[in-house]
């Protein structure tokens, strides 16, 4: 193995955004999966960085400075507040049990480093290992998203998936242009707030933020 | 090969003296993070005399294999740490047996251990038992998986040829070992009987597993058995030391390094055995049923570390 320094460190961050993946799956608490996601955009964010200092790619200082604001500042000081406002604070068991769902994931990331291996082959970037990594943690997130029946959980996955989508763009292209990035930064944001007064409409109407309810609203 | 001798005697002297020190120094952070006042650093060594010195009652219908699991528990223990590289690396003892059979020198204790609480015959022993089994057979697939991503990052699973890759060549980071570290502090949280899976000083009988086991030792018996637990904690702190943090382990023969070895076990075990009362201060005690998802999430861990050394190093 003959990788420079700063690729190493990058290597690890990717492995550290899978572990947290991963942690995120077994999380029962919505206040800790919060927490892990901050974890994770902190992640993200730093190795965006070193990617950008080492191969002199100035514009993705720009996307690691709107990582850091908005993943790790700004969205989980949001969900906090809005944890504490709405007191959902509990346990919540998923709908699949978290040993099943852990395997699911295995299985999930065997499937998504399989899948990346002749993709990144013809990656150009010195990162392109990674991108298995970033695959794996989309479909994570995305299993996230599949087994929560809370709104708020649901929607962490969905940023979670976002973080993957985006760490999988550094990974094989160095990022997307930085007008995109910018433009998909405000559509996550806007969401998140958008998501942010759905909640507080979806417990006046039942009660809870269980979506399971929401079935009942289908036509017959 | 004589200085070798040398030096392996008295790292496994080392290590069977030092533990119940860090099982004090353990006890001790624990106690400041709890705020109490705490006890001091030499009180396991106090508790071993008096056991010692006290007289041994023993049932009228146990087996000679009550009086003997003891002294089998205690030299397994100080065969692993005879086994564990340190101090100094490649020692003439170390290729009795590679991490496999080390984990195999465990699960023999382990065995003893719980047939002799079986063995007397009360409730709280098989139960204890029975829950220990529990426990290990989760947790020993996933400390193989923590030794077998290792093995494959030095191609061996020597203990001596992994830390020699780990430490005296070529700084590199292994992303893998960050998953194989978790993981393992997992399992040694487990095997250790430390907090989110086991309380060591529990007085609630109904939720103890190892303390349910030893109920009925008492005096020498009973030190043996603690020395013993102090020792394999020792044991995976060096284990851990030597996979995760094996720098400043002395290479073969070099004498001079000794000094540097000594310093750094001292302060790794410090700063380790302060990290180990960090995370029991702040976990809570899971419910025995929440255990092997606990373990599971080990294991994966493990089985992950390797899919990541396929992807990112190979």
């Amino acid at each position: 193995m003959s990788l420079t320094y700063h690729l190493q460190v990058v290597n690890l961050l990717a492995a550290l955004l899978l572990l947290i993946s991963f942690a995120m799956l077994s999380q029962r608490r919505i206040v800790g999966l919060v927490t892990l996601f901050a974890w994770q955009g902190a992640a993200l964010s730093l190795s965006t960085a070193i990617v950008a200092w080492s191969t002199g790619q100035h514009h993705l200082y720009y996307s690691a400075a709107l990582t850091l604001i908005l993943k790790v500042i700004a969205m989980p000081w949001f969900f906090y507040r809005l944890v504490r406002k709405l007191d959902v604070d509990r346990d919540v068991e998923p709908m699949i049990n978290i040993p099943t769902t852990m395997l699911i994931g295995i299985a999930l990331v065997i499937f998504a480093f399989n899948l990346a291996m002749p993709i990144s082959q013809m990656a150009g970037t010195v990162t392109r290992s990674t991108l298995g990594i970033a695959l794996a943690s989309v479909l994570l997130a995305f299993l996230m998203m599949i087994t929560r029946s809370k709104a708020i959980p649901q929607v962490i996955g969905f940023l979670a998936m976002e973080n993957g989508l985006f760490f999988a763009a550094t990974s094989a292209t160095y990022g997307m242009p930085l007008v995109v990035e910018m433009g998909v930064a405000l559509d996550v944001l806007v969401g998140v707030f958008v998501l942010g007064i759905f909640f507080f409409q979806i417990r006046e109407t039942f009660d809870s933020l269980d979506l399971k309810h929401m079935e009942k609203l289908k036509e017959r | 090969m004589s200085t070798g001798i040398f030096l392996q005697i008295a790292q496994t002297l080392a290590a069977i003296l030092l533990a119940p020190l860090l099982m004090g120094w353990v006890n001790q952070c624990r106690a400041w993070l709890q705020g109490r006042s705490a006890p001091p650093l030499t009180q396991p060594y106090r508790t071993l005399r008096k056991l010692f010195h006290k007289d041994a009652v023993i049932a009228h219908d146990t087996s000679p294999l009550f009086r003997f699991a003891p002294y089998m528990i205690f030299a397994c223990m100080a065969l692993a740490a005879g086994l564990v590289p340190t101090l100094a690396n490649d020692l003439p003892f170390s290729p009795a047996a590679d991490v496999i059979a080390l984990v195999g020198v465990f699960a023999l204790a382990r065995v003893f251990l719980a047939l002799a609480a079986m063995d007397i015959g009360t409730s709280f022993g098989t139960l204890g038992a029975r829950r220990e089994m529990l426990i290990s057979f989760l947790a020993e697939p996933a400390l193989l998986m923590v030794f077998f991503t290792a093995s494959l990052i030095s191609q061996s699973t020597e203990l001596p040829v992994i830390v020699e890759t780990l430490a005296h060549r070529e700084f590199a980071i292994f992303p893998s070992l960050a998953f194989a570290a978790v993981a393992f502090w997992m399992v040694s949280v487990a095997e250790n009987a430390r907090i989110p899976v086991d309380n060591p000083t529990t007085h609630l009988e109904l939720t103890m597993i190892h303390e349910a086991m030893i109920l009925e030792y008492s005096a020498r018996h009973l030190a043996l058995i603690e020395w013993a637990v102090a020792l394999k904690l020792f044991t995976y702190s060096t284990l851990g030391i030597a996979l995760f943090l094996p720098w400043g382990i002395a290479p073969r023969g070099d004498l001079s390094a000794l000094p540097l070895a000594v310093l750094a076990l001292v302060v790794k075990m410090a700063v380790g055995g302060a990290a180990l009362s960090l995370l029991e201060a702040v976990s809570a005690k899971v419910r025995l049923f929440r255990a092997p998802e606990f373990l599971g999430t080990a294991f994966l861990l493990g089985v992950l570390g390797m899919l990541i050394h396929f992807l990112l190093e190979v």
